[in-house]
């Protein structure tokens, strides 16, 4: 069971943390980032009927947020297959 | 049909399927009591998922609070569905191949300690207790205003359907019952919401209602954007504008962030993902349950602004000058009945009138009092829709108030019939035995949650920030620790949670009960409220515990192993307690 060596976990390892922080670097822009600190910038712009920061906050960033568990969902899907960490 | 008899046979209807699901589903042994055999397809645990997170709370309460407080509600669409991503990223998966029953289960086990399994036990308790009281109180008040008997007795109808699902069924029974739960909440949702999107800008969907043109009582587009419409009347009224809020930054930066990190550290949600047969399907699953949520949760910012306008103008008048009491629409005589709404002739013209102020101070021209818990219940009554809309939104109120009451009972049993009888004090108790105390501990926490609800202490709102502020600086960065760093041992762990407990707990108890008073912006730590304190306790709990784990012993090798081990999915076997 597990990975052929050592070197293959950890690169399997590093690998895997990049994916987590880079999603989570979206997660964090779309809500604290634009939802929160910049929402009374980006409030000078408007977007449909709303004010871009306050759609941030109230739906944009939700609607990122199902996105991004998708994502990750399907790359480390495929990261396991190749590193043949996959379950049968 | 009367409204009454509609509510009545829509409820009944609905709980008649409940416990037919319970009786199909029932379990036979431990595993399916705790986890559901470990066998529910991802989509499915995805929405059962959300309608044990779904409470009462989301349903009733929510939109009514982001209606009164604008863009400030945004903390908790972001906090309470962010809680997700970090859910899915750091925490679900791993612990799906760790593979044990509990949350207590992995913190035990990974630092190698009884303290830590004690304390987090003690954690999940507290938490579900906090969270049950709420919603027992959320049956009992459905019941009282729709089909009118006495709070107390809607409780006890409420306790005696949780009961029969919960105990006979387990895990395997709630989660089937709360994907059919999770339909007639959605449902009843979304027809008033639809239906008023309509009438107010002409879409159907009200995502995208809430930002268009307002229609004229005639459906013609009087080309104005409805919330410019709502932040020119909330001006005109002395309030804020309604999209920007009155928090400070810091302050809803806080309060987002420690209700995302409480979200992803609360025992009952992270339990659903012991409930998949796989890790990939721990992954999946996530996104399933948040698909679920969203669209909940993007359809109430919607509601808030549709029922914030229709209020207004029904109480002012088009002409903003207020209109007679004696015209008044029904609705706001039946909530007057009930005390939610109460009207204050000050100025003794027999007009309505509502503006910012308390309508006890004669400097304020503010007539009205419109609880916040009614918005959502009278929206159906607002939009004069159907009764059978009415006697729906009833339903979809118990099935959100039950689903989350049942998932929390078995938190709580489990906590106690393993994680204390087996794990601590009667380690070679048989399968059997320890099902029938889970069984047992269930029934005492219903009877205890229905004590709450019939006798509700002054404190539940309070404690609400207490049970996520927990969550957030104690639950969380011990579990993700866990798995993240091989180093953190024992010491550092439990030393982390004691701190980051005791500093939050602290903070929101001498604001919340010892000194309320001073519980103003210029007294809190760097302007942060108590109920964003936990993002603070984090923080401490964090620091604390890789402090302390670099001055202490290291951790035992078979421990780093088996942390080794669950950072991949293969070799995942289906979840445990042995």
């Amino acid at each position: 069971m597990g990975f052929d060596s050592n070197e293959k976990a950890l690169s399997y390892w590093r690998e895997n943390l990049r994916l987590v922080l880079g999603l989570l670097a979206v997660w964090f822009a779309v809500s604290y980032g634009c939802g929160i600190v910049f929402a009374d910038m980006l409030n000078e712009i408007h977007f449909m009927g709303f004010k871009l920061g306050f759609w941030f906050a109230q739906q944009g960033s939700i609607y990122v947020f199902v996105a991004l568990i998708f994502i990750y969902a399907y790359k480390a899907n495929a990261l396991d297959k190749k590193y043949n960490v996959h379950e049968d | 049909m009367s409204v009454q008899a509609l509510t009545f046979l829509i409820v009944g209807l609905s709980f008649a399927l409940y416990i037919g699901i319970a009786i199909w589903s029932r379990a036979g042994s431990t595993k399916d009591f705790y986890v559901a055999g470990g066998g529910v397809p991802p989509v499915m645990n995805g929405m059962a998922t959300a309608a044990d997170w779904m409470s009462a709370a989301s349903f009733i309460s929510m939109a009514g609070i982001i209606s009164f407080v604008g863009y400030d509600g945004s903390v908790y669409l972001m906090g309470w569905t962010g809680g997700y991503v970090l859910l899915a990223l750091c925490i679900a998966p791993y612990l799906r191949k760790f593979g044990k029953f509990t949350v207590p289960d992995f913190i035990g086990e990974r630092y190698y300690s009884q303290t830590a399994r004690v304390v987090a036990v003690v954690c999940a308790i507290f938490i579900c207790f906090t969270y049950i009281a709420g919603q027992m109180r959320g049956v009992g008040v459905v019941f009282s205003r729709f089909l009118e008997v006495e709070v107390d007795t809607g409780v006890y109808i409420g306790m005696a359907v949780v009961f029969f699902y919960a105990v006979l069924g387990g895990m395997k029974g709630i989660t089937y019952t709360q994907v059919a739960q999770y339909c007639v909440l959605i449902f009843a949702f979304m027809v008033p919401a639809i239906f008023i999107s309509v009438m107010m800008t002409g879409h159907v969907i009200p995502q995208i209602g809430f930002g268009s043109t307002v229609l004229d009582a005639a459906g013609n587009d009087t080309g104005v954007y409805l919330l410019n419409k709502l932040d020119g009347l909330s001006t005109q009224l002395g309030f804020n504008e309604y999209t920007e809020g009155a928090k400070s930054t810091i302050d809803v930066f806080a309060i987002t962030a420690a209700l995302m990190v409480g979200t992803a550290g609360l025992p009952h949600v992270i339990v659903r993902f012991f409930t998949v047969p796989k890790v990939k399907d721990a992954r999946t699953s996530t996104g399933w349950a948040l698909v679920f949520i969203a669209i909940l949760y993007t359809t109430v910012p919607a509601v808030s602004v549709f029922s914030r306008v229709n209020m207004i103008e029904t109480i002012n008048g088009a002409d903003g000058q207020g209109v007679a009491h004696a015209t008044a629409p029904s609705w706001i005589k039946n909530w007057e009945q009930t005390g939610l709404i109460k009207w204050n002739d000050k100025n003794g013209d027999g007009k309505m009138f509502y503006s910012k102020g308390k309508i006890t101070d004669p400097a304020s021209s503010n007539e009205m009092s419109v609880d916040r818990d009614i918005m959502v219940l009278a929206t159906p009554e607002i939009a004069s829709l159907p009764a059978w809309v009415i006697a729906l939104v009833a339903a979809g109120g118990l099935a959100a108030a039950l689903s989350t009451s049942a998932g929390l009972l078995l938190v709580i049993s489990t906590s106690v019939s393993h994680d204390l009888l087996k794990k601590n004090f009667m380690p070679d108790i048989s399968d059997k035995k320890e099902l029938m105390y889970a069984r047992t501990a269930a029934a005492v926490g219903i009877v205890i949650a229905g004590y709450f609800g019939i006798n509700p202490p002054g404190f539940v709102a309070a404690v609400v920030a207490f049970a996520f502020g927990l969550a957030a600086s104690s639950l969380f960065p011990a579990i993700v620790m866990g798995i993240f760093s091989k180093r953190m041992n024992k010491e550092g762990a439990i030393a982390g949670m004691v701190l980051g407990l005791g500093f939050t707990a602290a903070y929101i108890i001498y604001f919340k009960f010892v000194n309320p008073a001073a519980n103003v912006p210029d007294n809190w730590l760097f302007g942060i409220s108590p109920e964003g304190i936990g993002m603070v306790g984090m923080i401490v709990n964090f620091v604390v515990a890789l402090v302390v784990s670099k001055m202490t012993a290291e951790v035992p090798d078979e421990v780093q192993e088996m942390v080794e081990s669950i950072r991949f999915p293969k070799g995942a076997g289906e979840a445990s307690g042995h």
